[in-house]
């Protein structure tokens, strides 16, 4: 590899799996612009929370960057039109979670050139924290590691609280992902500018930017960039491993200390953030640019082009699809975000929304079919789950319909990073099953209340 | 452009490992292949043909009791072929050949199949075969012949037809390790013991052979490794004990470790997935378990050998163990 120190036993938490990285494909191509296209929808919910509210009309023109939804409550966040064009209609639209679900969708002007025009930069000396969280807000910017959580949310330090440890998660432990390496190598300057944006506001004593060691271009970059930082800037090259990704994870990695269950990463004194959103964050506080795109990996063996691509919110899939040579005859799967989280599709014409770190076409060379046997308590899924959890027994308690005894052995803990049925020799839906007893669990909760 | 009727659609993951559950069955398979081929070199024809009855009484069984229910049958899984070979490995190698078929029937119809099948099942399915011969043929099966000696000949009652005992085609039957130690008090030369030139079961007599199976198995993750080590280390240290009190009257712990099917059982017996904890700290309680019962039987029982009683009887407590063991989970005190 490069002549970065990426030798020596690395920081990692305990247990995890080691899927095939299917990185190769994708993760020496730049990131490509993708063309504008005719037509974009918007859908009001792209983030966790309350759907944010059209403050358009049918036929208006909106200017590339104008805000065409506000944030509708704390837990919100805005939305900005991705083009110069003309709404032409708000209505319900396919929304890439399955359901219909309403959107604005706007008509590209095809006689602008869609220059964005910068604003003056909003310098973070002169403005207080409340201003910074409305600000952020406002500016649609989310968690794009793919949760979507609203960032203003995260930002807001509770009175009392401190954060001591800001980190930056670069690790993108899902296999064929991508996108946030190419943020690492080609928005490095970006990276560090946002970081000491919010660095300005949360005043954490020590910053990592943590990223797994499969990307030593990007460790190397960010090293030197550091070097020249007046913050207090640590590098971290993790042990490749899924799920090194996870909040909770990436803490135990660099700290050695655990969230304790039911609690934030605040409550140890921690921030985590995607590098893609502080990136955002930087773009929107020195040239106002709201969050109207975002840097996608489309790749998979059945993408003819494997390619990282910077894409307007609201694009069809299938005009990104397209743009990457599109998907060959043998395609078996798409999905979007990762093989181990991910979500199924099975249709391309919804939209790009803020959430969606990829498009990926998978053949059944990667996705095989595999046969269910019983249980035959090999205790690898045991090994595999990096909170501890017992997934073989709470596997067998969830075909029988024991909901209270899989919430006595914690399964509310389960964040669904699926390595118990990535390794399951068995082929047992397991972690399936666990998303159906966190549902029977809340909603006896909900009915007690 | 793909035809969207050609995509499917499931639920994450949508990546697998390549382990599946007939993968880890067909490997254990193959390590137990030199085991065979040791006991062939030691007891000739006898071993296949006896190896063969058992193999073949498990795999029959199987057949005709998963074929109406399934498509096909749960052969191709590897477990019954598992249950066989294991069943063969503990039986002695003149055993009739009708009974090694018979046990083989019992193992898996009631070892495994009236539990519900792979998976289902509280006790070892060979072990149940095994002390169901036990109890029904007590003579048969310990009547023990010297390794070597005439190579193609089926050896002691071999061909004794089916509900006869038949008669010994010759009389160099001889006591195992473990019988002479318990009732003449005389050790055996330890050397012979790891390399198998003493008279035992088919599988257990060669020690060397079957620690590095162990090896290799824990190695792979094909086995719970904490399981063999914590009954060796408690047998050793246990009969220890002993040993330091009286080392005229008790056998040594290195004797104790290499005779008999210790070695055996806490490589492969033990250490059957389906009947063992699933937890760590399970494991070795599970382990721990065994090893005492083993030394208490083999020193204060009526029978010189107490290794299958032992796993059997922990087999039992396995489902308690896992209840009682809760894993520590993440961010839990």
């Amino acid at each position: 590899m490069s002549g970065t120190t990426l030798t020596g036993p690395l920081l990692t938490f305990r247990h995890g799996v080691h899927p095939e990285e299917y990185k190769e494909l994708s993760c020496h191509r730049p990131i490509e612009r993708m063309p504008f296209v005719e037509e974009y929808t918007l859908p009001l919910s792209q983030h966790i929370g309350a759907p944010a509210k059209a403050v358009v009309r049918e036929g208006q023109y909106v200017r590339r960057g104008e805000l065409i939804a506000e944030p509708v409550g704390f837990v919100s966040v805005g939305l900005h039109a991705p083009v110069d064009g003309t709404v032409t209609a708000i209505g319900l639209f396919d929304h890439p979670n399955g359901q219909m679900l309403p959107a604005i969708r706007i008509k590209t002007d095809p006689f602008s050139n869609q220059r964005f025009i910068p604003q003056p930069p909003i310098p973070p000396e002169q403005i207080p924290v409340a201003d910074f969280i409305s600000a952020v807000q406002r500016a649609g910017i989310v968690g794009l590691g793919g949760a979507a959580f609203p960032s203003h949310v995260k930002f807001s330090i509770p009175e009392g609280r401190q954060c001591r440890y800001l980190m930056m998660n670069g690790c993108e432990c899902e296999p064929f992902l991508t996108c946030d390496h190419r943020v690492m190598v080609e928005f490095a300057d970006e990276l560090i500018d946002g970081t000491g944006i919010l660095q300005h506001f949360i005043g954490a004593e020590k910053i990592y930017i943590a990223i797994e060691a499969n990307k030593p271009d990007a460790v190397a970059i960010l090293r030197e960039k550091a070097a020249h930082s007046p913050m207090p800037i640590e590098v971290v090259p993790l042990q490749v491993k899924y799920p090194q990704g996870a909040e909770k994870m990436m803490i135990t990695a660099i700290l050695g200390e655990e969230v304790p269950s039911g609690k934030l990463p605040l409550d140890v004194g921690v921030l985590v953030s995607n590098v893609g959103t502080i990136v955002a964050l930087s773009q929107y506080f020195r040239q106002g640019m709201p969050l109207i795109e975002r840097v996608l990996t489309v790749t998979g063996p059945a993408v003819r082009r494997p390619t990282n691509v910077l894409v307007p919110l609201g694009t069809p899939m299938r005009a990104v699809v397209d743009f990457c040579g599109g998907i060959t005859e043998d395609a078996v799967r798409i999905l979007l975000g990762g093989p181990m989280m991910g979500m199924v599709q099975k249709s391309l014409d919804v939209p790009v929304v803020k959430g969606i770190s990829g498009i990926l076409a998978l053949t059944d060379e990667e996705v095989q079919d595999i046969t269910t046997y019983n249980c035959i308590r090999c205790g690898r899924c045991l090994e595999a789950c990096p909170l501890f959890l017992n997934p073989a027994r709470m596997g067998l308690l969830a075909r029988k319909g024991l909901w209270e005894e899989m919430e006595e052995l914690n399964v509310l803990d389960c964040f669904e990073c699926a390595a118990c049925s990535y390794v399951c020799p068995s082929g047992i839906p397991l972690v399936q099953s666990f998303r159906v007893g966190k549902a029977m669990i809340r909603e006896k909760k909900a009915r007690e209340k | 452009m793909v035809d969207p009727s050609k995509l499917s659609i499931s639920t994450s993951p949508y990546l697998h490992d390549k382990a599946s559950t007939p993968r880890i069955m067909w490997e254990v398979v193959y390590t137990l292949l030199p085991v065979f081929v040791v006991a062939f070199y030691y007891f000739g024809l006898s071993a296949l043909l006896v190896s063969m009855s058992a193999i073949g009484g498990c795999l029959l069984t199987e057949w005709a009791i998963s074929r109406p229910k399934t498509q096909g049958s749960t052969l191709g899984d590897g477990s019954a072929l598992i249950t066989g070979l294991l069943l063969a490995l503990t039986l002695p190698p003149g055993f009739p050949l009708w009974m090694a078929f018979l046990g083989g029937v019992i193992a898996i119809g009631m070892g495994k199949a009236i539990w519900g099948g792979l998976g289902q099942n509280t006790f070892n399915p060979a072990l149940v075969g095994r002390a169901f011969l036990q109890a029904a043929f007590p003579t048969a099966i310990t009547t023990w012949e010297l390794p070597n000696g005439h190579y193609w000949m089926p050896r002691g009652t071999n061909l004794a037809l089916p509900f006869f005992q038949g008669h010994p085609i010759d009389a160099i039957s001889a006591a195992t390790p473990l019988s002479r130690m318990k009732f003449d008090h005389a050790p055996t030369d330890l050397f012979d013991l790891l390399l198998g030139n003493t008279s035992g079961s088919l599988g257990e007599t060669c020690g060397l052979l079957l620690a590095l199976a162990g090896l290799y198995l824990a190695w792979r993750r094909l086995i719970n490794w904490r399981i063999p080590v914590s009954i060796l280390l408690t047998v050793a240290l246990f009969s220890a004990v002993f040993y330091a009190m009286d080392p005229l009257r008790y056998p040594s712990p290195p004797f104790m470790l290499l005779a008999g099917g210790l070695l055996l059982g806490a490589v492969y017996m033990a250490t059957d997935l389906v009947t063992s904890p699933l937890t760590p700290k399970g494991a070795w309680i599970f382990g721990i378990g065994i090893g005492f019962l083993v030394v208490l039987i083999r020193i204060w029982g009526g029978l010189p050998e107490g290794v299958m009683y032992a796993i059997l009887l922990m087999n039992a407590v396995a489902p308690l163990i896992n209840r009682f063991t809760k894993t520590r989970v993440y961010g839990h005190s």
